[in-house]
């Protein structure tokens, strides 16, 4: 999404939501701020000019380097990066939201970070949460029916966090 | 009340109630496409709640992406959809080549078309087939598979593999075609096209096949945009949209010169529509029928694309050029991009620090979306009409669970 003054709009409309952009990017992204990303998905879908009917998927991104070493040389601060594809049916123009999260809850290790679920903006993004949730670690505040979806319910860690170590076992199933 | 019963005779039943039953449908349910366990919540006949339960297949397809270089990871991307692997070698393959702005020569650009068309049919004749098995007929799958073996000799003497290709490769191709190879393409579509007329009579037109497909659930345009459905799933509701049209620059590059029309209904009518039987008269856009037909339509869509991508390839004297390295470093950065694979959008997104080894890997699972509608699908259907719901989505699991 190149359109010059889209920005602006969402910035007068929900100000103080944005927290950084690269409308120049691959993909342009729109970095929000945590604590408003329903608003802004809300806005995004119901009130722009271009409304984004769709949410194609959600990512999280571990940026965390498990060697110290590495860690040391690494340009960024350990956290937990959301990433939102959305897409607009009507326009066929794509947008990219990106959310920065501690990894743990207040830096608690095992507290999950919050934040808020947009399944009432779209039904779909129920599924996608919930693979989140599973693989990655994010608890989503609102959302219907947090479970796991993709490993069984008993499982332990999220795989996808860069920290995570293969259980040894699992009922009786040998791991490593 | 008496006069609504008498009309319908569908109502009868919601005049019976009997207790709530919970009743598990899988996950090696022969209609379910692979290990799926759907839990239904019945009253007799009528089911009042559908709940997927997924992930039977899951392998973290993802994590080993972060363990293995982007060229390592096709193989992987293989066992997605195992039902139209090239489909998903050129996803992964596109989006790694847009991160790293690399461009294919023209003989691979057109290669490429030819080799996604083929499979998209070959993805559409299981579909399509394996859709007659989930409504109790059992012929149309044989025809289906009689058509797609060919398809898959084909593929065979391209690349080795009949299943399972790595053909597409980041870059390029693995392989050109070998001699002779295109007279033989050009043979299979002379003798597959006469056997569409089959296909319809077997299915499209016969009337259990309507009674069983036309008016069952309908999904609403604005029900599948908000799940993110895609593909025929998305076209059978009658919204316009492919990818290979409306999608990212460097994918619609690929389809430049080439003439398609997107199938889907447009005031009425399909493109084209007077060379296939009529629309029955029960069906209404959404069902399950118009899901099916417009993967009918598009066998034929590209079956075209296949000819006119043979005519271009053939024009094309430069070289293939050589895929990248195994070892190939990656741009450090972000992209996604969404290709029209024969399910629906497949996304694929790349995170890269800089090195050989992507940092994250992603990939949008088109099935994944469109299998999550099942149960706003499913409420207040007859238990028969799961199959059916479930069957016209055309599913396959390896890429839901990933």
């Amino acid at each position: 999404m190149r359109g010059p003054g889209f920005l602006e709009q969402l910035e007068t409309a929900l100000p103080g939501s944005v927290a950084g952009s690269r409308l120049d990017a691959l993909d342009p992204w729109i970095e929000i701020e945590p604590s408003r990303l329903v608003d802004v998905c809300r806005w995004l879908r119901e009130k722009s000019e271009v409304r984004f009917d769709a949410l194609e998927c959600i990512t999280a991104i571990d940026w965390f380097e498990p060697d110290s070493k590495k860690a040391a040389k690494a340009t960024w601060q350990p956290h937990t990066e959301l990433v939102y594809h959305l897409w607009s049916t009507a326009s066929r123009v794509s947008i990219v939201l990106k959310v920065k999260l501690p990894r743990w809850k207040g830096d608690v290790p095992g507290q999950l970070p919050e934040v808020g679920s947009v399944t009432g903006v779209w039904r779909g993004a129920n599924w996608h949460e919930r693979e989140v949730y599973d693989l990655s670690g994010v608890w989503f505040t609102g959302h219907p029916d947090l479970r796991r979806i993709l490993c069984p319910e008993d499982w332990e860690g999220h795989p996808l966090r860069k920290d995570y170590e293969q259980p040894l076992e699992y009922h009786g199933i040998r791991g490593r | 009340m008496a006069q609504l019963i008498d009309d319908d005779p569908r109502i009868i039943e919601f005049d019976v109630r009997t207790d709530e039953m919970l009743v598990n449908m899988g996950p090696q349910h022969p209609s379910t496409h692979g290990v799926l366990r759907l839990v239904l919540r019945t009253d007799g006949e009528i089911v009042s709640e559908v709940e997927p339960h997924i992930g039977y297949l899951h392998r973290c397809a993802e994590k080993i992406g972060e363990n293995l270089t982007a060229r390592q990871w096709i193989p992987y991307t293989d066992r997605m959809d195992y039902l139209a692997a090239m489909n998903m070698n050129l996803g992964w393959s596109l989006a790694v080549e847009k991160l790293m702005q690399y461009q294919v020569s023209e003989r691979a650009r057109h290669l490429r078309v030819l080799i996604a068309e083929m499979g998209r049919i070959a993805s559409h004749l299981v579909g399509m087939g394996a859709y007659g098995l989930d409504l109790g007929t059992f012929s149309p799958f044989l025809y289906a598979f009689r058509e797609r073996e060919k398809i898959l000799d084909l593929f065979e003497e391209a690349c080795g593999a009949r299943l399972t290709y790595s053909y597409i490769t980041v870059g390029g191709l693995t392989a050109d075609l070998p001699p002779g190879w295109l007279r033989k393409c050009e043979d299979f579509l002379d003798q597959f096209e006469p056997i569409i007329k089959e296909y319809h009579a077997l299915l499209t037109t016969n009337a259990i096949f309507v009674k069983r497909t036309a008016n069952i659930g309908v999904m609403s345009p604005e029900l599948a945009i908000e799940y993110g459905c895609s593909g025929p799933v998305l076209r059978g509701s009658g919204v316009d949209q492919d990818m290979r049209r409306d999608g990212e620059s460097i994918y619609t590059a690929m389809y430049d010169g080439y003439a398609f029309e997107v199938a889907v209904m447009k005031n009425g009518h399909y493109p084209r529509d007077h060379q296939y039987p009529p629309v029955p008269a029960d069906a209404v856009i959404g069902d399950c029928w118009h899901r099916f037909f417009v993967r009918m339509l598009e066998v034929v869509q590209s079956m075209d694309l296949v000819r006119q991508s043979i005519d271009r390839y053939s024009a094309c004297k430069g070289p293939l050029g050589e895929p990248v390295k195994l070892t190939e470093k990656i741009p450090a950065g972000d992209a996604y991009l969404e290709t029209e694979c024969p399910k629906g959008q497949m996304g694929f997104y790349l995170v890269s620090d800089g090195s050989a080894i992507p940092w994250r890997v992603r990939a949008r699972s088109s099935s994944f979306s469109n299998l999550a509608v099942t149960h706003e699908l499913c409420r207040g259907c007859l238990i028969a009409d799961v199959p059916a719901i479930v069957g016209s989505l055309d599913i396959v699991m390896g890429e839901i669970d990933r």
